[in-house]
C-alpha cells in the first residue's frame, strides 16, 4: 500500500515552473529517494509534502485519503537548510519544538529524556546550541526531527553538512527507523547513498520527472546486457573470437589476468559467451554489469537533452 | 495547547529573560524619574520671593494664609474683574481668587497666573484651604455636641463628615488682563510626550519582530518551524508576543515611575511645605478633645497632594477618551507596524541588507515627529487633520491632536482607518513574509516583492 501519493503536482513561480506535472507514489514502509541534479524542483516537491507551500494544482494523498493541514503532525521534516535557534538552550528548544508537533510537555519530556540518554547527551540540555559543535547541533536537529514518532519522515539532503563518521551513524538511524516502521523520504543528489538506502526512487529533473520505480528493477531495466570476464592464457586475440554482434568494450590486464567487458547481442546470453570463450581460455569469473544508479541518472538525463 | 500561544510564549519569555530587557526595565523609570522630579527639585528650591494676591469673598480665610520664606500673600480689596485687569503691571506672582459661596463652605478657587503656577504654591494654598475649612466643619460639630448631651459620636464619622478636598483650578491671564485657553502646556506635554511614546515604541519594538525574523532565517531554523506551523503564525505569534513584552516593559516602567517619583517628591514635599497651623486652631475649638487622634488620620499628604495637583492640572482633558485612544493607537500603530517589519526581515537575508527597506518604512513615522511642534501649533489644521487619518501616521499624529480636543467622530474615523490600515499591511506582510522565509542568499528587489504580492 502506498503511504503517500502525490499526483500531477505543478507549481509555478513567478518566472520559470518548479513543478510540471509530477506524480509519485511512496509504499509504505520504504525508503523513497528523491533524485536529481540540483535546482530540478526536488526541494519545491518536499515543501509542498510539508505543506509548507502549496501546488498550483494536483492532488496529494495520505494513507489513502487527502492530505489535510493537522498531518503534519505525523511528517518529521529535516529541511536542507537547517538551524536552531542559537541562543536558545538545548532542552527547552527541543520541548518547544515538540510541542510545536503537537506533542504534550510532558510527553515531550518524556520522549526527549529517551532520546538524550540514547544519544548521550543529557548533560547538553542546559547548553546553549551556540556552545555545541556543529556534528552536536545535528545530533539535536535530528532528535527534534523524529521526537513526534512520524510515520513519514523526510530528510532533504541529509548527508551535507556531515562529516564521514556522522553520515554513517546518520545512515544507521535512518535504516533503525526504517525497521522500526517508518516511511521515509530522502532527497539527494548523491547516487552512492541511493543505491545502499533506496528501496524505490524518482528521478526529477528540470521540474519533470523522468523515470521512478523501485531500484532493483530499474537497474535491471536499464542493464545493457553487458559482462565481465576475467581470464588468462589466450592463444588468439579476443576481438577475433567474437562474432560481429559482439561488442568489445574494454580489454586489459589486472592482477595478472586479463579483464574485458563485451555487450553481448540481445539474443545472447552469459551460456553463450562462454561458451565462445572456454575452448581458448581459462575463466576465473564472469558477470553481469549492472549500471549504477549514477549511470543511469547521467544517462537518462543526457538521453533527455538529446531528445529535446 | 494551540500552537501560536506555544509561539507567543516562546517570543516573550526569550526576550524578557534577557539581560537588556532587564537593564532597560531599570534604566528606563530612572531616567523618567529624573525628567520628572528635576523640575519639580528646581521648582522646589528657587529662593525667589513670590507675591500672591488674594481676593477673598467668602471672608472665611483673611489672614489664614501665612507668609512662608517664598510666598507673601497680600489681601486686595478690589472686585475680580479689576483685579485681573491690573494684575499684568502688579508685579505679583498669581492672584487667588475665592468666589463667594451662597450655602455651603467654599470648595474650589481660581488662581489667576501668566504662567503655570508652581506646584508648591498651589499645594499650600489647597492645604491652608482645606484645613480652615474642616476646622470650621468641626467647630460646628463640636458646637452640636455641647448643646445636645445626648448625642453620641463615632469619631471615624465625625472625621469623615469633616473631610474636605479643595479644587483649586488654574486659568492663565495675559498680561491686558484676558485670560488664555488653559492648559495648553500640560497638553502639549501630553501631546509630545504621548506621541513620542508612540513613535519609541513602534520602533523599538517593530525593530525586535525584524530582527527576531531576520535571526530565525539566518539561524535557518525557519523552515523546521513552518513545517509544524502556518507561517502567518509564526509571523502573528512573534508580533503578539513582541507586543506583550513591550507593553511588559511599559507596565513595569509606569509602575518603577510612580514609586520613584512618589518617593522622592514626598521627601521633597515634606521638608519644604510649611507648617500649617491647625493643631493650635483644634485647642483653641475643642478643649478637652484630643486633637492630635485629629490629625493624625487627617487624609492630607503630600505625596496625594502632588497626584491631585496633576489631575487637576489636567482635569480639562477628556481623560477617557485620551486614555482609550492612547491604548488604541498604540496597540494597533504598533501592529501596522510590525508586520512591516516581519515582512522586510522575511525578504532580507541580513540586517545589513534592510536599509533600502527601512527608510520608506520609518519616513512616515519620522515626518510625524517632525511636524510635531507644527501641529501642536494648530491641531486642528489641515495638514493636522490628513496627518491623523493616514494610518501610517495617524498612531502619532491623532496623540498629539487629541489632549487638544479632536470631535469624536474624526477619532472614531481615524482609528477605522488605523484598522483597515493594519488588517492590508498584515495581508501584505504575510505574503512578502510567506515566500522571503524561504529564499536564502539572494539580493531582493522591490520588483521582486512586487511580483510577490502579485502572486
Amino acid at each position: 500500500m502506498d503511504l503517500f501519493t502525490a499526483s500531477h503536482i505543478t507549481k509555478q513561480y513567478a518566472a520559470h515552473k518548479a513543478l510540471d506535472d509530477v506524480s509519485i507514489a511512496v509504499p509504505d514502509g520504504c525508503i523513497f529517494g528523491l533524485l536529481g541534479p540540483n535546482g530540478a524542483g526536488k526541494t519545491t516537491l518536499i515543501r509542498i509534502i510539508n505543506q509548507i507551500i502549496a501546488p498550483d494544482s494536483g492532488e496529494l494523498l495520505f494513507q489513502g485519503r487527502k492530505l489535510l493541514s493537522r498531518d503534519v503532525e505525523q511528517i518529521g521534516y529535516l529541511p536542507e537548510e537547517r538551524g536552531l535557534y542559537k541562543k536558545m538552550k538545548v532542552g527547552e528548544q527541543a520541548l518547544y519544538l515538540a510541542q510545536l508537533k503537537g506533542l504534550s510537555r510532558t510527553e515531550a519530556e518524556k520522549r526527549l529524556t529517551y532520546w538524550f540518554s540514547n544519544f548521550e547527551i543529557m548533560n547538553w540540555w542546559h547548553r546553549r546550541v551556540e556552545e555545541l559543535s556543529k556534528g552536536m547541533q545535528q545530533k539535536v536537529q535530528f532528535i527534534v526531527t523524529v521526537i513526534h514518532q512520524p510515520r513519514l519522515l523526510i530528510f532533504d539532503e541529509p548527508f551535507s553538512g556531515f562529516d564521514p563518521i556522522n553520515v554513517n551513524l546518520l545512515k544507521e538511524e535512518i535504516l533503525n527507523l526504517k525497521a522500526a516502521g517508518s516511511t521515509i523520504i530522502f532527497s539527494t543528489h548523491n547516487m552512492a547513498s541511493v543505491e545502499e538506502l533506496c528501496d524505490h526512487i524518482a528521478l526529477i529533473d528540470k521540474a519533470r520527472k523522468l523515470l521512478d520505480g523501485n531500484v532493483k528493477a530499474i537497474r535491471k531495466q536499464y542493464a545493457t546486457n553487458t559482462f565481465e570476464v576475467r581470464y588468462n592464457s589466450f592463444d588468439r586475440e579476443l576481438g577475433s573470437l567474437l562474432p560481429g554482434s559482439y561488442e568489445l568494450l574494454t580489454a586489459g590486464t589486472e592482477d595478472d589476468l586479463r579483464v574485458a567487458r563485451i555487450r553481448l547481442p540481445q539474443e545472447a546470453g552469459p551460456n553463450e559467451l562462454l561458451a565462445l570463450l572456454m575452448p581458448h581460455a581459462t575463466i576465473h569469473s564472469l558477470h553481469e554489469i549492472i549500471p549504477s544508479m549514477n549511470d543511469i541518472f547521467i544517462r537518462v538525463v543526457t538521453e533527455k537533452k538529446g531528445a529535446e | 495547547m494551540n500552537k501560536i500561544l506555544l509561539i507567543i510564549r516562546r517570543e516573550y519569555l526569550t526576550r524578557v529573560k534577557k539581560r537588556s530587557f532587564i537593564v532597560m526595565t531599570i534604566l528606563g523609570p530612572l531616567l523618567m524619574a529624573g525628567i520628572v522630579i528635576v523640575p519639580i527639585y528646581i521648582a522646589t528650591t528657587t529662593n525667589e520671593v513670590k507675591q500672591i494676591g488674594v481676593i477673598d469673598e467668602t471672608g472665611l480665610f483673611h489672614e489664614k494664609f501665612k507668609n512662608s520664606d517664598n510666598i507673601r500673600f497680600h489681601y486686595l480689596d478690589t472686585d475680580i474683574r479689576s483685579a485681573k485687569e491690573v494684575f499684568g503691571k502688579s508685579g505679583d506672582y498669581a492672584l487667588l481668587y475665592i468666589p463667594r459661596t451662597e450655602v455651603a463652605l467654599p470648595t474650589n478657587a481660581i488662581l489667576y497666573a501668566a504662567s503655570q503656577v508652581n506646584i508648591n504654591v498651589k499645594s499650600y494654598i489647597r492645604n491652608v484651604m482645606s484645613k480652615e475649612i474642616e476646622d470650621l466643619k468641626l467647630e460646628a460639630q463640636l458646637r452640636d455636641l455641647t448643646s445636645n448631651k445626648e448625642a453620641s459620636i463615632q469619631l471615624d464619622d465625625l472625621l469623615r463628615s469633616i473631610k474636605t478636598s479643595v479644587d483649586i483650578s488654574t486659568i492663565k491671564i495675559g498680561a491686558d488682563g484676558q485670560e488664555e485657553k488653559s492648559y495648553t502646556e500640560v497638553s502639549m506635554v501630553l501631546a509630545i510626550f504621548g506621541a513620542i511614546l508612540i513613535y519609541f515604541f513602534i520602533f523599538m519594538f517593530g525593530s525586535q519582530v525584524m530582527r527576531g525574523v531576520i535571526e530565525e532565517k539566518t539561524s535557518r531554523i525557519v523552515e523546521v518551524i513552518i513545517s509544524s506551523v502556518k507561517p502567518f503564525q509564526l509571523m502573528m505569534g512573534k508580533i503578539v508576543g513582541v507586543a506583550l513584552v513591550g507593553l511588559t516593559q511599559f507596565g513595569l516602567w509606569v509602575v518603577l515611575t510612580f514609586i520613584i517619583v512618589t518617593a522622592v517628591t514626598t521627601s521633597f514635599s515634606g521638608k519644604s511645605s510649611p507648617e500649617i497651623p491647625s493643631r493650635q486652631l483644634m485647642e483653641q475649638t475643642a478643649p478637652g478633645f484630643d486633637p492630635d487622634q485629629v490629625i493624625h488620620a487627617a487624609p492630607e499628604t503630600s505625596a496625594g497632594n502632588d497626584v491631585n495637583e496633576v489631575m487637576a492640572a489636567i482635569n480639562s482633558i477628556d481623560f477617557p477618551v485620551m486614555i482609550g485612544s492612547f491604548l488604541f493607537f498604540f496597540l494597533f500603530g504598533y501592529l501596522l507596524y510590525a508586520a512591516l517589519f516581519a515582512a522586510i526581515g522575511g525578504a532580507v537575508d541580513s540586517e545589513a541588507d534592510t536599509q533600502q527597506f527601512m527608510l520608506p518604512l520609518t519616513a512616515p513615522l519620522i515626518l510625524a515627529i517632525v511636524v510635531a511642534q507644527f501641529i501642536v501649533q494648530e491641531p486642528e489644521g489641515p495638514m493636522a487633520f490628513w496627518l491623523s487619518m493616514i494610518p501610517l501616521t495617524s498612531p502619532v499624529v491623532m496623540m498629539i491632536r487629541i489632549p487638544f480636543g479632536v470631535p469624536y467622530f474624526q477619532v472614531a474615523l481615524s482609528m477605522i482607518l488605523l484598522l483597515l490600515g493594519f488588517l492590508g499591511t498584515t495581508w501584505i506582510a504575510a505574503k512578502i513574509y510567506r515566500t522571503g522565509i524561504l529564499l536564502y542568499g539572494k539580493k531582493i528587489s522591490y520588483r521582486e516583492l512586487w511580483k510577490w504580492l502579485r502572486h
